[in-house]
């Protein structure tokens, strides 16, 4: 799976595309093929203020339980209530269909810090 | 005679692939200073002077007596059925279930336990087990603080004071609040609960009967909980729900309770069987193991343990709880002791504990000096106000061969000359006679 180029990258393998004051946030395709096959997403709550890099929701898989991080700070707008009923679509479109939530109100300093594609593919194979 | 199969040439064997000389050279990492000098053990017995020195041990329990304890835990009838499956060793010596193509027998009889305890309760979800009705509470209590992000909990008085004293213990640590309310008349105070219930509550724990025997319906209190948010958890007497209006038709989200009542003997304190069961929307909060149905690579029907990424060793600091474990073997007992009353005989069981503690009430009012609490309905279980202190008292009966009741000053201040006494479908009416007339021997002596 191709890492797309229009997004930016955490070191926790959360991608987010930024937009405006806007950001919706996923994790990354090496990251679905990680955890395995996704069974359940607690979304997080909207409303809710997220800060960068601290846990705001979490992903279970048949092997794990992973929080995932906010790359930026913001606050949750929106979440994907089609994970609800299909986590699966994390595995098979984790880019498109499988975004996870979108927050408002972000931090734009805090993109600073993130990787290009380019960045994060290098990233992933030197782990 | 050893206990262990290996020769001396199968030691000497292993010690060479370790290239180690003796045994000893295998606790090389542990320092001399540390080693203990002598284990002082005494002199190893034959098996029939060990079988003798614990008989005699054993026949100093009061195992004869005849039981109007109850408190939480009850003198129930167990058919030797019971005893027979329970003790097959395909079952007795089954590990947790981890590898599901290895344990299908026992995977599958707990999940039929899990469908007994929504049969009962009328929830949607149950887990495997937990270790017992306290603890079980304490979970529920848990679930709650977890899902509501909240920390207060309100605990009605009602509540088995063992039960809420392990709740505290449990929670010495945790920074939770806990509210307790006063039960009147025998029943839970709703002034009081309602002016206790906010939206910092967590949670609000009701039992049902409570200790004192007493039956309630809490529906209106499950309704202002649910108005603030609140999680509202209850407390059962399992067979006492063959005749009670359920947890789910009062509204409850969670139910808890001791399984001894089915099909496990008092022993001395245990092993017990708590239970729990929920509403579906609170599954991922629940602790322990959950046996689910599925299909198999080949799309054959199977059963395995489901939900794990809840569980401590996935989900770790995050997890709800920290058990990891159940009462399989109690569960099993609890599930084949259901299964040979079925719903009709647990029916029959309920109504004659009824009756049996009616007609006990009826017997025992009679008695000059002593007053059998009436304000509120009761099940099997009731509360009785004597002239002399409880605790005297049960050790007078004791001597006349009844284990009398529970003297209630032992947990509750200022009620050192109430009794409660509960009574069974064992108890003939024979034995309810007797026990009145042995009371009035002692009260008036």
């Amino acid at each position: 799976m191709p890492t797309p180029a229009n997004l930016k990258y955490s070191k926790t393998h959360e991608w987010v595309k930024i937009e405006g004051t806007n950001a919706t946030v996923g994790i990354t395709g090496h990251a679905q093929e990680a955890l395995g096959d996704i069974t359940f997403v607690e979304l997080p709550k909207v409303g809710a203020d997220v800060k960068k890099d601290s846990a705001c929701c979490v992903i279970e898989s048949v092997k794990a339980a992973s929080d995932i991080n906010a790359p930026v700070s913001g606050k949750v707008s929106e979440v994907n209530e089609s994970l609800e009923t299909g986590p699966e679509s994390v595995n098979s479109d984790p880019y498109g269909a499988g975004w996870i939530f979108k927050l408002s109100n972000v931090n734009l300093s805090d993109a600073a810090g993130l990787m290009d594609a380019t960045a994060y593919d290098a990233f992933v194979e030197s782990e | 005679m050893s206990y262990i199969a290996n020769t001396e040439s199968q030691r000497r064997e292993m010690l060479k692939v370790c290239g180690a000389r003796s045994i000893d050279d295998l606790f090389s990492d542990i320092p001399e200073a540390l080693r203990p000098k002598s284990f002082s053990l005494p002199k190893g017995r034959s098996e029939l002077e060990i079988y003798s020195y614990f008989k005699k041990l054993a026949g100093q329990n009061y195992s004869h007596l005849t039981c109007f304890v109850g408190g939480g835990f009850y003198d129930h009838f167990i058919p030797a059925a019971v005893d027979a499956l329970a003790s097959r060793s395909e079952f007795y010596t089954a590990y947790t279930p981890y590898q599901p193509e290895l344990s299908q027998g026992i995977l599958q009889a707990i999940y039929e336990y899990q469908t007994d305890i929504c049969r009962l309760t009328g929830l949607d979800v149950s887990n495997a087990s937990l270790y017992d009705g306290g603890t079980a509470l304490y979970e529920a209590c848990q679930m709650a603080v977890h899902a509501t992000g909240r920390r207060k909990v309100i605990m009605d008085g009602g509540i088995n004071p063992i039960y809420r004293k392990m709740i505290r213990s449990y929670t010495a640590n945790l920074s939770i609040e806990f509210v307790e309310t006063p039960v009147t008349h025998g029943q839970s105070d709703r002034k009081r609960l309602f002016e206790a219930l906010d939206d910092c509550t967590a949670a609000v724990l009701l039992q049902n009967p409570n200790f004192f025997g007493v039956i309630d319906d809490h529906s209106d209190i499950v309704k202002k909980a649910h108005e603030l948010g609140i999680v509202a958890v209850q407390s059962v007497y399992p067979v006492a729900l063959a005749l009670l209006k359920t947890p789910a038709e009062q509204g409850f989200d969670i139910a808890t309770g001791e399984g001894q009542s089915l099909g496990i003997p008092l022993s001395f304190g245990g092993p017990y069987l708590g239970f729990m069961a929920a509403k579906k929307a609170l599954v991922r909060k629940m602790p322990g193991r959950i046996v689910a149905r599925t299909v198999d690579a080949a799309g054959r029907p199977g059963f395995v343990l489901s939900l794990q990424a809840r569980e401590q060793h996935i989900r770790r600091e995050k997890a709800t709880s920290n058990i990891c474990s159940n009462e399989a073997l109690c569960a099993l007992r609890a599930h084949i002791h259901l299964s040979m009353l079925g719903k009709e005989g647990l029916k029959s069981v309920a109504q004659l504990c009824f009756d049996k503690a009616h007609y006990a009430k009826e017997r025992i009012k009679a008695i000059p000096g002593v007053k059998v609490m009436e304000s509120s309905p009761t099940f099997n279980e009731f509360t009785v106000k004597l002239p002399i202190d409880a605790g005297e008292c049960v050790g007078r009966m004791v001597e006349l061969g009844f284990a009398a009741g529970f003297p209630l000053g032992r947990y509750y201040e200022g009620m050192e000359n109430y009794l409660l006494v509960a009574v069974t479908e064992k108890r003939t009416k024979y034995e309810i006679g007797r026990l009145a007339e042995a009371l009035e021997a002692v009260v008036c002596q």
